[in-house]
């Protein structure tokens, strides 16, 4: 039984940052309606962003965790480098695909380019050796009921739960948010309303660049950084995705959980090196079950 | 005088497909103005090559004085102009209350003065302004969308078969309420497939065949016009308004 709570705490830890990197995914595809393949190496870039400026600044740890304050402006420099090059992305490529009335399968293409750009620019910069942002032992604490966690990954779950909260007030509470989902209803009817969804989609890759480089920095925080970390979070993050329902972040969240738990916990039963393949057997299970995922909208 | 509109010789269409061919008509201030004629006519495109929707491919589009032929849609949101598309013409996921301010996402003061006015109009709306959109009915999503479009108090309002697919009680108050936005100051410019009842409101009446004029008058006189009645009123089954030089028929 501890056991299997120990696992399910790992389970929420992977969850939360696969959920965080979902609800980025799932906002821009909304917003833009295409699957974005270069999302996984933006996580990569903001994970190494943040380590360009942590290994700058005083990197002594504080308190528990093995990383200090220091990375408190290396992630919010990360969050808001990865946000600029997205938009700038999005102002180079796919605007002008946009405006020749693309298919959404060539954006998709097109993004698997940039994909690719970006992980070879990364090698290029920080080389492919792994690296981390710091080599001290993170002790872990001891919950009730026996389990273990370390502080870092309490900050993970505390992060992912805050952004969600900060993502849900921004969409409902403030006009850019509600703007935000008008466009995502349908683009042709905000532009007709007066809305300038040009401004609307380049606040979307700002957004989603920033959640996707917290999730980049949550994985780095607790793992080596390796210039392709992030791709190898794109598949699960798309189930992720699937699962909650295309367009819904909350659904992404949930989807996110539901891929880490999953993968996690089958360890009991199979041997670990197939657990990366538990979230896709369930997406089969749930494309055919319930095509629209968890909380997709009916039709 | 000026007209509030002035659009002379638009040509429009989609792609290779020319569907409106050398169309002139205009709106005056305060005025409701409806546009008919038999399917495929090119009443729609017409609106939308107007309101920026599409691309004019010749003419002019003069509103207040200012030439406005190939601004896009959010351009003429912000020359004065207001489109109600047929369908797909609120924001579904988003309430009735959301969809009136993104209606007035321009506007930076005024707005929930302005959501309280218009929403005294529609009690139907009113008493539920946290319903999401998706959840109304036909008639109650034409009322919202009219709403939306008068958030940025409008000089024109251009509305695409506001009562397709509506119940003729609905049919009633919606076209009351148009007679009210005319009364607010606003000019109507609306394309319409129950004709009898859009040119009892009108002032005046155009009909368009084959993507070209084919007659102009006033509401009255549309009304007691035989041969329009035979057309559009359901008076007679045959016959044809010719236009004044024969040109494709559009399906859109």
């Amino acid at each position: 039984m501890t056991e299997f709570a120990q696992l399910l705490v790992v389970g929420v830890v992977v969850g939360s940052i696969v959920g965080l990197g979902a609800m980025g995914l799932t906002l821009a595809f909304g917003i833009l309606k295409f699957a974005n393949f270069a999302h996984g190496d933006m996580m990569t870039l903001g994970m190494f962003l943040a380590y360009a400026v942590y290994t700058r600044l005083d990197g002594t740890a504080m308190g528990p965790f093995s990383v200090g304050l220091a990375m408190v402006p290396a992630m919010l420099i990360a969050m808001a480098g990865v946000g600029l090059v997205a938009a700038s992305v999005d102002q180079t490529v796919y605007r002008r695909l946009r405006r020749r009335g693309s298919a959404s399968i060539t954006m998709a293409i097109a993004s698997l380019g940039v994909a690719i750009m970006v992980r070879a620019v990364i090698q290029l910069i920080w080389g492919p050796t792994p690296v981390r942002y710091a080599t001290g032992i993170n002790v872990a604490w001891t919950l009730p009921f026996g389990l273990r966690m370390r502080p870092d990954q309490v900050l993970i779950v505390i992060a992912m739960f805050a952004l969600a909260v900060g993502l849900y007030l921004l969409l409902f509470k403030t006009r850019l948010g509600k703007a935000m989902r008008a466009t995502s209803d349908n683009p042709a009817l905000a532009d007709i309303s007066g809305i300038d969804t040009e401004r609307i989609r380049a606040a979307t890759w700002m957004i989603a660049g920033a959640l996707i480089a917290v999730a980049g920095v949550m994985f780095g925080v607790q793992s080596q950084l390796k210039f392709d970390a992030g791709f190898e979070f794109l598949l699960p993050m798309f189930a992720a995705v699937i699962l909650g329902g295309v367009g819904n972040p909350w659904g992404a969240l949930a989807g996110g959980m539901v891929v880490g738990i999953s993968q996690e916990v089958s360890t009991l039963w199979i041997p670990t090196g197939y657990k990366t393949a538990v979230p896709f057997v369930l997406l089969t299970v749930m494309l055919i079950v319930r095509p629209r995922g968890l909380f997709g909208p009916k039709g | 005088m000026t007209p509030l509109l002035d659009v002379q010789g638009v040509s429009a269409g989609y792609g290779d497909v020319r569907i409106v061919h050398g169309v002139s008509i205009h709106v005056e201030a305060r005025e409701i103005v409806t546009i008919i004629g038999p399917n495929g006519a090119g009443k729609s495109t017409l609106l939308k090559a107007v309101f920026g929707a599409i691309r004019p491919t010749e003419g002019r589009v003069i509103l207040e004085g200012r030439d406005v032929a190939g601004l896009s849609a959010f351009q003429m949101v912000q020359a004065g102009a207001g489109f109600v598309p047929q369908t797909e013409n609120v924001f579904p996921s988003l309430t009735i209350r959301e969809n009136l301010e993104m209606g007035a996402y321009r506007r930076q003061q005024g707005v929930n003065e302005r959501i309280d006015e218009l929403l005294d109009r529609f009690p139907e709306l009113a008493r539920r302004p946290n319903e999401t959109a998706g959840r109304l009915s036909g008639g109650q999503r034409q009322a919202l969308a009219m709403c939306r479009a008068l958030m940025l108090e409008p000089r024109l309002l251009l509305l695409d078969e506001p009562t397709a697919a509506l119940s003729p009680i609905m049919r009633e108050e919606i076209f009351a309420q148009i007679v009210a936005i005319r009364d607010s100051g606003v000019a109507v410019l609306m394309v319409e497939q129950n004709a009898r009842e859009a040119l009892e409101i009108s002032d005046r009446g155009y009909v368009l065949v084959n993507g070209q004029n084919a007659l102009e008058q006033s509401g009255a006189e549309m009304l007691a016009n035989p041969e329009v009645g035979r057309l559009f009123l359901g008076r007679v089954e045959s016959g044809a308004i010719e236009a004044d030089a024969p040109g494709a028929e559009g399906s859109r």
